[in-house]
């Protein structure tokens, strides 16, 4: 085991809501448009920090930590996450079940600080949130569980080093039934085209938007962060388990790293254009069906 | 390298059995069990070591073609004769279909490791897909309401059977493999024809319905 490494950290914080960008700009391209500037998430959350926060009379201290929460605990996951040839922070024996269990207290806050502020519409993406939640845990669960009986591994970092070439020569259907699961998980976690529409503000429609629309100021520039590393943190696992060459030399597969991220971007983006948002009692099913690939995978 | 092949088949099988309980649509249902039909095809091409021999090679090719293309074409025609698109309101939900798939699959892999067959496999899956195939077929013929699915559902149960004896190993001899084939062209046929009667006789294929026809008052 090599010695932990700030870098996985570093370059998730640096480069998170660039990623975010190249999924809009993907989506101005196949729709004919401009798009905004690359940089411009970037420029948004600085703009949200110079701001005031308003907090309503009935909230209480929940809502204020809610944004916090979320954020330190995408944070925590993120040390866990080893990137391109670069170990993460801190790895130890079922530190996947950790992982897990972070991102679901992260979300856990988020819902507690929409329930806090009183409003039906919160009220309602949070009951969305964790309807679907419920589905996208076990499926995440399962992959997870699926990849580390097949490597032997209960540590992300060990578990993710051990996918190699020759791994998808001899296991290639268990991967990829597990890169299908993890795919439909990314999509739903994030919030993503087939489950919630990130631009939509029409509140029928709206899971994740819904639950932070009373945040306002730094505590939403908290939020926004925390949305484009919770989308790292899913992709640098889908990442090492689809792109999982080795050179050895750190900065070629950091290279090969930032190279996946830029086409997951794209391809989140084409998936995003081409692709209706599902009917709000269909999206159970899609996430059955992740449940189930992750399952087979399991199971073979 | 042939014998690599197995295991993504036998994937994509199961796949396409999940397919066909969690979609709607008769047209995707269809295409799933034509999908398993060109898949039994390769499997039995890729299941034989050795030598290829033209009877070895010919079989799995008719196979493919009346499972993968023929029967499909015959569905979609009887589909179009009796204008309809989708299956509405099956007996058991999409949902809880895929859940009874995926605990119909349990059943199959942990049948799949009881089973004494008399021959060694190439692949531990073959078993379990092929049971998992056949009661997938058996789900949908319980569960839905239109007599097409019904017929989709048998051509799935039929592809089970299929690939058990593509996993048993057993060297049939031509005939009885073509005969095989024949009967369930000449099922699949008639079954056709008799939902064309059925739409036109009574305007929808739902056979949950067709236990009004009775002598005895109600």
């Amino acid at each position: 085991m090599a010695a932990p490494s700030l870098f996985p950290l570093i370059a998730a914080g640096a480069l998170a809501p660039l990623m975010q960008s190249v999924i809009i700009r993907t989506k101005s391209v196949v729709a004919g448009r401009a798009g905004q500037p690359l940089m411009q998430p970037y420029w948004d959350i600085w703009k949200l920090l110079h701001k005031g926060a308003v907090y309503s009379h009935t909230t209480s201290w929940i809502f204020q930590m809610g944004p916090v929460v979320g954020l330190a605990s995408v944070v925590f996951a993120l040390t866990l996450l080893p990137f391109g040839g670069f170990p993460s922070l801190s790895a130890f024996s079922g530190d996947l079940v950790v992982f897990a269990y972070l991102i679901a207290l992260g979300r856990f806050f988020t819902v507690l600080a929409a329930l806090d502020t009183g409003s039906s519409f919160e009220g309602m993406g949070a009951s969305r949130e964790v309807t679907f939640s419920a589905f996208t845990e076990p499926a995440l669960f399962l992959a997870l569980a699926a990849l580390a009986r097949q490597t032997g591994q209960l540590s992300l970092s060990l578990l993710l080093a051990a996918v190699s070439p020759g791994a998808w020569s001899h296991a290639a259907p268990m991967l990829s039934l597990t890169l299908g699961a993890l795919m439909i998980v990314f999509l739903a976690e994030n919030a993503r085209m087939p489950v919630d529409d990130p631009t939509t503000h029409l509140e029928l429609t709206m899971i994740h938007e819904v639950m932070v629309l009373d945040h306002s100021g730094p505590d939403f520039a908290m939020i926004q962060y925390g949305a484009a590393l919770k989308m790292w943190l899913f992709a640098t696992i889908i990442i090492a388990v689809a792109a999982p060459w080795r050179s050895g030399n750190r900065w070629v597969d950091t290279a090969v790293g930032l190279m996946g991220m830029l086409i997951l971007g794209i391809a989140t983006g084409l998936v995003e254009s081409t692709m209706a948002r599902l009917r709000l009692l269909r999206v159970p099913q899609l996430l059955l069906v992740a449940i189930v690939l992750s399952a087979l995978a399991l199971a073979f | 390298m042939m014998m690599q092949l197995i295991n993504p088949i036998l994937v994509l099988l199961v796949l396409s059995g999940f397919m066909l309980l969690g979609s709607s649509r008769l047209a995707t249902c269809i295409r799933s069990v034509a999908f398993q039909g060109v898949l039994l095809g390769l499997l039995a091409i890729s299941m034989q070591s050795g030598q290829l021999t033209i009877s070895g090679v010919l079989l799995p090719i008719t196979t493919a073609v009346v499972k993968g293309f023929l029967l499909p074409w015959l569905l979609s025609r009887a589909m179009r004769e009796a204008d309809t698109v989708r299956e509405v309101e099956p007996l058991i939900s999409y949902n809880l279909s895929i859940i009874s798939g995926a605990v119909v699959l349990a059943l199959a892999l942990w049948l799949g490791e009881r089973l004494q067959l008399p021959s060694q496999l190439p692949s531990s899956l073959l078993v379990p897909a092929a049971l998992f195939t056949s009661l997938v077929g058996m789900i949908v013929i319980v569960s839905r309401r239109k007599a097409l699915t019904q017929v989709v559902g048998y051509l799935a149960l039929e592809n089970g059977v299929y690939a058990f004896g593509a996993a048993a190993a057993l060297r049939l001899p031509v005939l009885v493999e073509l005969g095989i084939l024949l009967d369930v062209f000449v099922g699949v046929f008639v079954m056709g024809i008799a939902i064309f009667h059925i739409s036109r006789e009574f305007d929808h294929i739902d056979t949950d319905k067709l236990v009004a026809l009775t002598d005895r008052p109600r």
